[in-house]
């Protein structure tokens, strides 16, 4: 339990995939601009990096090891979500049209979003058992989570400001304040391994 | 070279049952879109003016398609768009009686006087928080044009210090009557031929000093009319459409010519198109 909390702390302040292991940029700028849209944006990726997590691992673990295809890991994660994410979009319009219409464009918009190829491939990498793997998946969404309503407080008082430079406004000034705020995750660092101590 | 083949095999077979999978599942989990929403939104003016009472045209048109909801309710689109829906629809038609907007003052430079000379931003929203406005008038129109601004149709202009609306072009929507911060616009049927133009409901004397146009409460409209359509009531003459035959003879009588004669076909029942 007290190991399932840790990986679950650190997955989402220490090793945050936006503001640590910079995955998922594209959406962490691309939608960021708003509150709800961040917030509908990260709950598809929480939703979604679970999901793939549950299905990719016993892939990996029974299909590909077992059959010395190691190597194949990257190509048949990708085939395996993107079909995944296509099912689940069926199945959402059919059995809950409400949860369809909130996640929105959201949904496939992710369906090769490299923090979620990163979270499943990751998993694997760091020898987890199923359950930690699941852990670890639900904590990278939250951290994302985190860092778009972060940031997307950061933005709209940025599109308010008319104290920029002219040649920092738009997306310079963008990365200039995501870069500040990803070295203020540094300071999560050693907090999570000394938690219980 | 077994090596090659298995991993071939095994990704071409992974890709196969994927792929049967979404196609199943696209076969037996699709959503049938009822055409007919879009169908019906599109017949709809798409002005999103709300005066059916829905959330836009968007919100009208999914009523409809539920059933329950009257297909006569988009004054602005008229009998056109009625006849459209309820055909689409299968439903009877219903006719719309169609409305327009008026304003209800006359209170121009010519009949009233300033109490101060406003520079303040150029809105009536604005305008009437400062001591009711301009105008001698506290009722009276402040002639800045916040109904001109929001009219979808262009049907209002200002002229010489107050607003009118110009019947021919107005649909009815209602847009000018929830902007108005004197509440001055009123909606009334198009087939009308008589309209009040004034809101005070100041004493008769009161009236005389301030505007040479406005409501005095003398009463010779209300006994006048032969139907009893006309109730002066809080010193200002109000007109029941039902009852009235447009014979025309309250806005004859009225001294201060407060009572407008008039053709207030809307833009659905004029024949310049």
């Amino acid at each position: 339990m007290k190991e399932l909390i840790i990986i679950l702390m650190s997955a989402v302040l220490v090793n945050n995939y936006v503001l640590q292991r910079f995955l998922g940029i594209c959406p962490f700028l691309g939608v960021s601009k708003k509150l709800d849209q961040a917030v509908g944006m990260s709950i598809a990726v929480i939703f979604v990096m679970l999901i793939a997590t549950a299905v990719t691992w016993p892939i990996q673990i029974y299909l590909l090891d077992n059959n010395g295809l190691g190597y194949l890991q990257t190509i048949v994660f990708i085939l395996v979500i993107a079909a995944l994410v296509q099912l689940l979009e069926i199945a959402l319009k059919k059995f809950l049209p409400s949860l369809h219409k909130a996640l929105g464009v959201y949904l496939p918009l992710i369906t090769t979003n490299c923090a979620v190829l990163g979270v499943t491939i990751l998993n694997i990498d760091a020898h987890y058992t199923f359950v930690q793997a699941l852990v670890n998946a639900l904590g990278s969404g939250l951290g994302f989570l985190l860092a778009m309503v972060l940031f997307s407080g950061v933005r709209s008082r940025l599109e308010a400001s008319d104290n920029i430079p002219e040649a920092f406004k738009g997306i310079p000034i963008t990365l200039i304040a995501a870069a500040i705020t990803s070295v203020s995750f540094f300071g999560f660092v050693g907090v999570v391994e000394n938690m219980f101590a | 070279m077994n090596e090659v083949i298995v991993a071939i095999g095994s990704v071409s077979i992974l890709g196969l049952v994927l792929a049967a999978m979404l196609t199943v599942a696209s076969k037996l989990m699709a959503v049938k879109v009822d055409e007919r929403v879009p169908a019906i939104r599109a017949l709809l003016p798409g002005a999103n003016c709300g005066a059916c009472g829905y959330a836009g045209c968007d919100g009208y048109a999914e009523a409809l398609h539920k059933g329950g909801v009257k297909p006569n309710l988009c004054t602005p689109g008229g009998d056109t768009v009625s006849t459209a829906v309820s055909t689409l629809l299968g439903l009877a038609f219903e006719d719309v009686v169609e409305q327009v907007a008026v304003v209800q003052c006359r209170g121009n430079y010519s009949a009233t006087h300033d109490k101060m000379d406003y520079q303040g931003i150029s809105s009536c929203a604005a305008a009437s928080l400062l001591f009711s406005g301009r105008s001698a008038c506290p009722f009276g129109c402040l002639g800045l044009g916040d109904c001109a601004d929001i009219c979808p149709s262009g049907a209002i202009c200002l002229e010489n210090g107050v607003a009118r609306v110009i019947s021919s072009k107005c649909t009815g929507c209602g847009l000018c009557v929830k902007r108005c911060p004197k509440a001055l616009i009123e909606i009334i049927p198009d087939t009308a031929t008589v309209a009040v133009a004034c809101k005070s409901t100041q004493k008769g004397a009161v009236v005389r000093k301030t505007c040479t146009n406005g409501c005095i409460a003398c009463l010779r409209c209300e006994k006048e009319c032969p139907e009893g359509a006309i109730k002066v009531e809080n010193n200002l003459a109000h007109i029941d459409y039902a009852k009235c035959t447009h014979c025309g003879r309250c806005a004859k009588v009225c001294p201060t010519g407060c009572i407008v004669l008039g053709d207030f076909s809307s833009v659905h029942n004029t024949a310049i198109g």
